[in-house]
């Protein structure tokens, strides 16, 4: 019986567990609250039903009566909101050791690529256990990345990144959908994440690629002249960019930010919008000259640049947990391979 | 029950005075500008209930079979658009406050009859453009509007149907402009303030938001509109625009109209949980101010609309916080509705059912709102089916419930007759019922995880159970609206005359005939007595009724 009735999707994120807590909590809480509210109500109507020759009797109202249900209900409110918040904050913090996953979406359809240089549409295999970092953007309306079996869902717009993570803890093949409202085939722009055991996930991943994504980039940098003015020491007319990804960024206004994927986007796309200290606006924009597809290489390439040699992660930014194939290593095209050659950009 | 007390079809009213399609059409008349809305509403309802129903219908079977993906997007659009700005919007302030606000206070009309008429013709020319809009092929964004989807890619009717929500928001801002000043100004001598009905308190309050909220959609619809037309890059970032701008924008005035739908309804709910439990209001101080924290507040939430959309962190964190402060003042107004059940005497005509309905369907939709509000929570329900359960809850059990348990407590006064009992009380069950039979299974569907606005669910099968037992649920719903609707126009002719004041309900609505004559009052009224004196209208020799239990 309650298995062709389900009351939630299956648990298959280390997330799911934390999210499903916190919904037992608030509908044992509503229950409670609902079963007072209710049977207060139904008793009154019983028990004072109205009879001949009884009237009503005046109650003015109370203060401590009011105060005790504003305050009490307040409390409980609270508590929903903290542990509401914490459990958002994990969700919303991607650990630093996630392998990276950069997601273009479109109307109809998902466009996922692994920094190992793997490339699918509509499905995305993951190893169990591996924090997954998204890093997602849109060609053109805003769509959401939602994955119900791990609780999990982040909206995803044109012209910026957004991100979002999950480990999955479960192999299996899960819903993905878009939550939010893109146009007529809406409710066809959905896949699955298939969710596989490590060694399987190698051998998945074994298949050709045409190297990771940071090389990719790395050649769009070389083809696109960015290493004339972006060189490698200190002469160059555009800041030097090894090791500035992750880092504050002390702009010519005097303000500091962070240079993160938004910011390498918006400096490729925008190039006047935020200008190193000490330089002069004269890169020009690459708006409408890079697709999605190669900006997301440039940031990968741009990220690699800071990656500290030796510290466990490889210029892919791979986690060592999971077995990489070598750079470059294109044997028989795979099926990744293959669909790879399929997108369009 | 009060005896009828003399033929009514001899005395001159607000209804037989004059006959012609020219004396409603020019009337400025605050009670047949509510009649006048009463019909167009209800015109629009029955629209907005046709979509709801083909909706349903598609939902019945996985695939799309019924109709295309393309006419489902259109179809929930049009939902949306028609039950928020055409009947949800206006239903309870146009009608029932139009008719009510200026004889609760002892005032002859409104302080602006003839604004009161063009907020009408407002409404009504804003009527014509949205059923031409729909009638030549509609829009497909969702009532949501979101950018850049309707400024770039659809190629439907954006532009007329914004512009319509664009005429309608006028006709809304001037019903509240004429509320405030109304109630201001008008008051009868003795109708202090603290002597108001909380009917009349809900409307002031519900004033305020339609004044200051609704400018910012118009200017919203605008700039949609110079984007669209003119490339205008506002919203889009393809000409340096931002989309979550749009969303800070809409929802600034679209979430504060929830409590332009809900906050009239609690009104009326507190005029019919005191006069059939015969007692004042528990804690009317609490229950007045509480409307107008709820405006207040309703201002400061919008955000938790967006906690998916791209916003930090840390806005998140704010707006979900201050989402559960505007939950205090509601679960104020439930706790005192209940606490004035205790130790009345309570009947269960049909305007109480409707009441007791209310309660049980807010509570649900209240609480669900908490879910909503908690980040954990929102994340994996937003977007789903249970928020499409969530609203319907507050929007249809609650404000829909209150319109219809109002409309059969004021019917008498209204129309001079008594509607049929046994049949409305059906009506109420049958409503009741068919509504958590068609939105309860919602709530499941929705955090199993079936995103709402799809089409199309053939790839995940185990969704259908949910969506059968809402669309069965959906025709009882159905059945159930129809039914007052018929009985209402039935008793227009046939009912029982009505007495002046067939509830022995406090409040200067029931003092004066049924129909009321155009100008109300005969001589301006003094108000001496408190508001639900139902003590004195019960016992005027108090020591022979006894009170113990």
């Amino acid at each position: 019986m309650l298995d062709n009735f389900p009351l939630w999707p299956e648990r298959a994120s280390s997330l799911a567990a934390n999210v499903d807590a916190l919904y037992i909590f608030l509908l044992i809480v509503s229950a409670l609250m609902t079963t007072i509210i209710y049977v207060a109500i139904i008793y009154f109507a019983a028990r004072y039903r109205r009879q001949q020759g009884v009237r009503a009797e005046q109650i003015e109202g109370s203060t401590p009566l009011e105060l005790t249900w504003s305050i009490i209900p307040f409390i409980i409110f609270m508590v929903i909101f903290l542990w509401g918040a914490v459990v958002y904050f994990k969700g919303r913090t991607p650990p630093r050791d996630s392998t990276e996953v950069y997601v273009v979406a479109k109307q109809w359809m998902w466009k996922l690529e692994h920094a190992e240089g793997q490339r699918e549409i509509n499905e995305l295999h993951v190893p169990v256990g591996q924090n997954v970092k998204l890093i997602m953007t849109s060609q053109d309306v805003i769509h959401s990345f939602y994955v119900p079996a791990f609780r999990m869902k982040q909206d995803v717009l044109p012209g910026r990144y957004t991100m979002a993570w999950f480990r999955a803890t479960k192999p299996g093949t899960y819903h993905l959908f878009c939550a939010e409202y893109c146009g007529t085939q809406h409710s066809a722009m959905i896949g699955s994440i298939v969710v596989m055991e490590p060694a399987q996930y190698e051998t998945w991943m074994s298949g050709g690629t045409t190297g990771p994504l940071s090389a990719t980039g790395e050649k769009i940098f070389a083809e696109l002249g960015c290493a004339t003015c972006h060189r490698t020491d200190t002469q160059g007319r555009g800041p030097n960019l090894q090791g500035i990804f992750g880092k504050p960024v002390l702009l010519e206004d005097g303000r500091t930010v962070v240079a993160d994927e938004n910011y390498v986007r918006e400096s490729i796309l925008d190039p006047g919008a935020k200008i190193v200290n000490g330089f002069k606006p004269v890169m020009p924009t690459f708006q409408g000259l890079v697709s999605e597809e190669q900006l997301n290489a440039l940031v990968a390439y741009v990220k690699s640049l800071s990656k500290p040699v030796g510290a466990g992660a490889d210029a892919a930014g791979v986690k060592p947990a999971v077995a990489v194939p070598p750079a470059g290593a294109t044997s028989a095209p795979a099926k990744a391979a293959t669909k790879g050659s399929q997108v369009k950009q | 029950m009060a005896m009828p007390n003399e033929p009514q079809g001899e005395r001159t009213n607000y209804l037989n005075k004059e006959y012609g399609v020219w004396s409603w059409l020019l009337t400025t008349d605050h009670k047949r500008i509510a009649l006048l809305y009463l019909m167009s509403v209800t015109f629009f309802f029955f629209i907005g209930g046709f979509f709801a129903l083909l909706i349903r219908l598609e939902l019945l079977t996985p695939a799309s079979d019924l109709v295309q993906a393309d006419t489902y997007n259109k179809l929930f659009t049009m939902h949306g658009m028609v039950m928020v700005f055409f009947f949800l919007i206006p239903v309870v302030p146009a009608v029932l406050g139009n008719f009510l606000v200026p004889i609760m206070i002892g005032a002859k009309d409104l302080a602006f009859p003839r604004i009161n008429l063009l907020s009408w013709y407002l409404y009504a020319i804003a009527g014509l453009l949205m059923t031409h809009c729909m009638l030549t092929g509609g829009v497909d964004t969702g009532w949501t509007f979101y950018t850049p989807f309707s400024t770039a890619f659809t190629n439907t009717k954006i532009i007329e149907a914004g512009l319509a929500a664009f005429v309608a928001g006028f006709s809304s801002i001037f019903t509240g402009l004429n509320f405030i000043v109304t109630i201001h100004r008008m008051r009868a001598p003795g109708m202090t303030w603290s002597r108001l009905p909380l009917f009349v308190w809900a409307h002031y309050a519900t004033s305020i938001i339609q004044i200051l909220g609704t400018p910012v959609v118009a200017i919203t619809i605008v700039l949609v509109a110079a984007e669209r037309l003119f490339h205008l890059g506002i919203f889009d970032p393809k000409l340096g625009g931002d989309p979550l701008l749009f969303q800070h924008l809409f929802w600034f005035y679209s979430h504060p109209a929830v409590y332009i739908m809900i906050l009239p309804s609690m009104g009326i709910i507190s005029e019919i949980i005191a006069c059939f439990s015969r007692k004042r209001i528990f804690g009317y101080n609490f229950v007045a101010l509480s409307s107008i924290a709820i405006a207040v507040l309703g201002f400061l939430v919008w955000a938790h609309h967006m906690f998916v959309a791209g916003i930090s962190v840390y806005a998140a964190l704010i707006f979900s916080f201050l989402t559960y402060f505007v939950g205090v003042p509601s679960a104020i107004k439930v706790f005192n509705w209940t606490a004035t059940l205790y130790k009345g005497s309570i009947r269960y005509d049909a305007p109480m059912l409707y009441a007791f309905g209310f309660l049980g369907l807010f509570t649900i939709g209240g609480l669900t709102g908490l879910f909503l509000a908690c980040l954990g929570i929102n994340v994996h329900v937003t977007d789903t089916y249970f928020v499409v359960a969530h609203f319907h809850y507050i929007m249809v059990g609650g404000v829909l419930m209150a319109y219809l348990g109002g409309i059969h407590f004021w019917w008498p006064k209204i129309s001079g007759r008594m509607y049929p009992e046994g049949w409305a009380r059906l009506g109420a069950l049958t409503v009741f019922i068919g509504f958590n039979l068609t939105f309860f299974p919602q709530f499941i569907l929705g955090y199993l995880g079936m995103p709402r606005r799809y089409a199309d669910y053939s790839h995940m099968p185990e969704f259908q159970v949910l969506n059968v037992l809402s669309t069965a649920g959906s025709t009882v719903l159905g059945i159930g609206y129809l039914l007052p609707m018929l009985y209402l126009l039935w008793s227009m002719r046939y009912g029982k005359p009505a007495s002046d004041n067939p509830w022995n309900a406090a409040g200067l609505e029931w003092k004066i005939p049924s129909p009321p004559t155009t100008f109300n009052f005969e001589e301006e009224p003094v108000v001496t007595w408190e508001a639900y004196n139902y003590e004195e209208l019960d016992a005027p020799h108090k020591e022979e009724v006894p009170v113990a239990r």
